[in-house]
């Protein structure tokens, strides 16, 4: 999604947000969620995006297994 | 590092909590002052970081704060074929909380000198 606002906590704000779930099985799932409010502690990592290098991705060929937990 | 081979093997041995007390410790000793100013000191160089969920990125650090969070430029995940979910992310903010190591060079790490700084730190220096 794109990035609104964050603070000291690292809680962000994400607008027109969706969610990759990534399987074994099947492609890339992505659920449209709108807008989000995140508290900073279940975040691990805020990437940028490369619009250009997305575009060429084909979400629906890639498998993988979903990211494993944080263990503090 | 020295640091390291102890923390992993006293993982082993006492197992999932002791490495929570690990980072405790760090605050506790006011250690991450000394820290955050050796890894000010490393930016512009070209680092792994291993996260608390297995994930690891490589990249040139760009940049470091307070509570020890990194911005990674030019970021590769380290085995993309087994986590291709960030193909598409050159440049990244990793929170500090979840990092677990950061690999340097040993080129670029000067063990002498960090020793001293860590010594002179935990007796209160």
């Amino acid at each position: 999604g794109v990035l609104r606002g964050f603070d000291q906590a690292t809680n962000i704000i994400l607008d027109e947000s969706h969610e990759r779930v990534y399987s074994t099985k099947e492609g890339v799932q992505q659920l449209v969620l709108g807008l989000y409010i995140i508290r900073g502690d279940n975040i691990s990592i805020v990437g940028e995006i490369d619009e250009e290098l997305d575009e060429k991705l084909d979400l629906s060929k890639l498998r993988a297994h979903p990211l494993k937990p944080v263990i503090h | 590092m020295v640091l390291l081979s102890s923390h992993a093997s006293a993982t082993f041995v006492f197992g999932f909590g002791f490495r929570f007390e690990i980072n405790l410790m760090f605050v506790l000793l006011g250690f991450v002052q000394l820290f955050f100013s050796y890894f000010k000191d490393l930016v512009g160089r070209e680092v792994t970081v291993e996260l608390k969920n297995d994930l690891a990125i490589r990249g040139t650090l760009h940049s470091v704060d307070q509570y020890l969070n990194i911005k990674l430029e030019n970021t590769r995940v380290v085995d993309q074929d087994k986590y291709p979910h960030m193909l598409s992310v050159r440049n990244c903010f990793i929170r500090g909380s979840v990092v677990r190591y950061v690999q340097l060079p040993p080129e670029g790490v000067d063990v002498e000198l960090l020793h001293d700084a860590t010594r002179r730190e935990a007796r209160g220096g």
